[in-house]
């Protein structure tokens, strides 16, 4: 297995906060290899759009992010904003979650497609820019791609708009696409449709994909890896099957709990799941992190003297050596 | 594009029939004979009884407003009491000091506003965000009348840079004419210029923190072109409306500050015909400010149509 795309290693992740400093994402480790999916799951706050923001440097100005970012061998929490230009839009591709906001409403789907092409030299001159911009929309699926540059968002569907955030995305070719949230707001359907298209693209283009979703059906259908966030933490992470098998930390349990049985015989893009509210209680504010566990608030197992006082680490549990499946409990069958 | 115009320029034409009924019932229900002032202490009835006629006030009041609305349409809004010279003459002489000045203060205005207004929403709490403040704080307090006897005190008097008043027109003398424009100009402008700034900067922060920016950067777009193109070319959208409300409201003359500068503009005119009850003069004055206030509505709104996709169509 050659290096992998995105070598992410303490990540950590610090806002200012009318309340206080708040330690939104705390220690993640992570890598997506080419062509691999990593899917990140975890409940509203648990900080998992900041962890990838924080990235591209998208946060506010006042956010201290540490730990690094390796890809391409290159740490990109270390580049200075003019270098992070050069990758975003570029090497990395985002995807947001609403279409109806994520693109600006005055601007022609053409000025909104050519502008990053132009802005990394991608092509040089408007007529060169525009005759690629078609193209990306044809790869997107949109019909009639010529005549959609003239468009503007509002004249699209939820979905056609979607494809052409995502034909934004790809306008540079990335090694890197993440997607966060990107069918959350589409009709049933149509998610299923956005989630193929991004299947279809990466394996065209070998694009490593990171995955940011509510859906635990997506997440089984497309995920190579997964990786569950909670209070800014990673509570488990390993291979899809790995931990859909035998969810080692009670908060994973709890959210394939939610389940309905089926889904291991559904296991396919789109399939729409219930989302993540089946575990009493709700998340701890990011100013206001237990001592402990993350999770020892809401925990229904929690019972070792430990949990309220330790943090426990992230160790593995099974998995293989190179792919391991770890998870962050006291419960857990620690595989030394 | 051209439906969307048509209809707003057949609603511009209702009102403005709406509002010529009611400028001329007004107009007519101000207690007090307009003739028998006129004529004052020279009082006989053979000319008071002349006078009326050749005014059409002897005629039943709609037989009046229907003389004076069709001759309106072909331009001529009938004689001045006081002067006897057809009314359309004395505004039109009034137009080009009226139309100077109000162009100049939007001019300044925006000149305050757009870059105040934007460098204040960039940095909220900085120093320029307080200086913005500061800025349309003054400019809403102070009185226009006071604001322009200070500068007038300062850069006519003291520094002797501009005319104290007095207005010079463009065709006669250009650099004169900007020359005496300056101080006017910058009084009402700085009033204007205010209401705009908080304006602009509230827009420019909504614009700000709008989800299409953060695609914008995720592009790679550099900060001035997601500045331009994504921030400032949708915060222009709500400060179109404004601007046209603002440039309305200066083309109905600014009637304390054209006293101030001795500008012989539209509102000093208006004042005259109100204090001689002047009616056909009023009329006429209140009629064109009604006109004046439609057509820039209908500009605004064409040109709102042009700058926002989802209006037009
Ligand atoms: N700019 C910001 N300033 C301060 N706090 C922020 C900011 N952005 C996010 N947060 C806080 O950080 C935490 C994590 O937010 P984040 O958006 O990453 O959650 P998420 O996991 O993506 O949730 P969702 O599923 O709702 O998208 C939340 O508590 C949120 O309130
Ligand atoms: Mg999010």
């Amino acid at each position: 297995m050659s290096a992998p795309v995105l070598e992410v290693a303490d990540l950590r992740v610090r806002l200012e906060t009318p309340r206080g400093p708040a330690h939104v994402v705390d220690g993640l480790d992570y890598a997506v290899g080419a062509g691999e999916t990593v899917a990140i799951v975890g409940e509203s706050g648990s900080g998992k759009s900041v962890s990838v923001l924080a990235l591209l440097g998208l946060l506010p100005a006042s956010a201290t992010v540490t730990g690094t970012a390796s890809f391409g061998g290159r740490d990109l929490l270390a580049m200075s904003e003019a270098e992070l230009r050069g990758v975003r839009g570029n090497g990395i591709g985002m995807v947001f979650q609403d279409p109806m906001t994520s693109l600006n409403p005055v601007l022609s789907v053409g000025r909104q497609l050519t502008e990053g092409l132009l802005a990394h030299g991608v092509v040089t001159g408007r007529a060169a820019a525009r005759a690629r911009a078609a193209d990306l929309l044809a790869d997107v699926g949109l019909p009639d791609p010529r005549g959609a540059l003239e468009r503007y968002p509002h004249e699209l569907s939820g979905g056609m708009r979607q494809r052409v955030v995502i034909a934004i995305a790809l306008a540079g070719e990335p090694r890197l696409l993440v997607a966060d949230e990107a069918t959350t707001a589409l009709d049933v359907t149509v998610q299923a449709q956005i989630v193929d298209l991004v299947t279809r693209l990466q394996a065209e283009h070998g694009t490593a994909v990171v995955w940011i979703t509510h859906d635990l059906g997506v997440v089984a259908g497309i995920a190579d890896r997964v990786l569950v966030m909670y209070g800014g933490r990673c509570v488990e992470d390993g291979g899809v099957d790995d931990v859909f098998d035998a969810p080692a930390h009670p908060y994973t349990r709890g959210l394939l709990g939610a389940l309905p049985a089926r889904v291991d015989a559904q296991r396919g893009p789109g399939r729409r799941a219930p989302d993540l509210v089946a575990i009493a209680g709700t998340p701890p504010p990011p100013t206001e992190l237990p001592r402990g566990c993350v999770f020892w608030p809401r925990c229904p197992v929690r019972g070792d003297v430990r949990c309220e006082t330790e943090q426990p680490p992230l160790v593995r549990v099974g998995g293989t050596d190179p792919r391991p499946h770890r998870a962050a409990t006291f419960y857990g069958r620690e595989i030394p | 594009m051209s439906g969307f115009a048509l209809r707003r320029a057949a609603q511009s034409l209702v009102v403005l029939l709406g509002v010529s009924l009611a400028v001329f019932a007004l107009v007519h229900l101000v207690p007090g004979d307009p003739v028998r002032l006129a004529l004052g202490t020279r009082f006989d009835q053979a000319t008071y009884d002349a006078l009326r006629e050749r005014a059409g006030l002897d005629q039943p009041l709609p037989a009046q407003y229907l003389q004076w609305i069709g001759g309106a349409v072909r331009g001529d809004l009938g004689v001045s009491f006081r002067s006897g010279e057809p009314v359309t003459a004395l505004i039109l002489e009034r137009l080009p000091a009226t139309l100077s000045l109000a162009l100049g203060s939007i001019v300044v205005a925006l000149l305050i506003a757009v870059p105040l207004g934007t460098a204040s929403a960039l940095r909220p709490r900085s120093a320029v965000d307080g200086l913005g403040t500061v800025v349309s704080q003054i400019g809403i307090s102070v009185p226009e009348f006071w604001m322009g006897i200070m500068l007038i005190l300062l850069f006519a008097g003291t520094l002797g840079w501009f005319p104290a008043g007095g207005y010079v027109p463009f065709a006669r003398d250009p650099a004169g004419w900007l020359h005496s424009l300056v101080l006017p100009a910058v009084t009402t402008g700085l009033v204007s210029g205010s209401v705009l700034t908080r304006f602009t900067r509230s827009s420019v922060l909504e614009a700000l923190s709008a989800e299409h920016v953060r695609t914008a950067r995720a592009k790679g777009l550099g900060p001035r072109a997601v500045l331009s193109w994504h921030v400032l070319r949708n915060a222009m959208l709500p400060l179109v409306t404004v601007t046209g409300v603002q440039l309305a409201y200066l083309l109905s003359g600014v009637v304390v500050v054209e006293i101030v500068f001795a500008w012989p503009g539209l509102g000093q005119l208006a004042l005259q015909a109100v204090e001689a009850r002047d009616y056909p003069l009023l009329q006429g004055a209140v009629l064109l400010f009604a006109v004046v206030f439609l057509l820039l509505n209908l500009g605004v709104d064409l040109l709102y149509g042009r700058l926002d996709p989802r209006i037009a169509a």
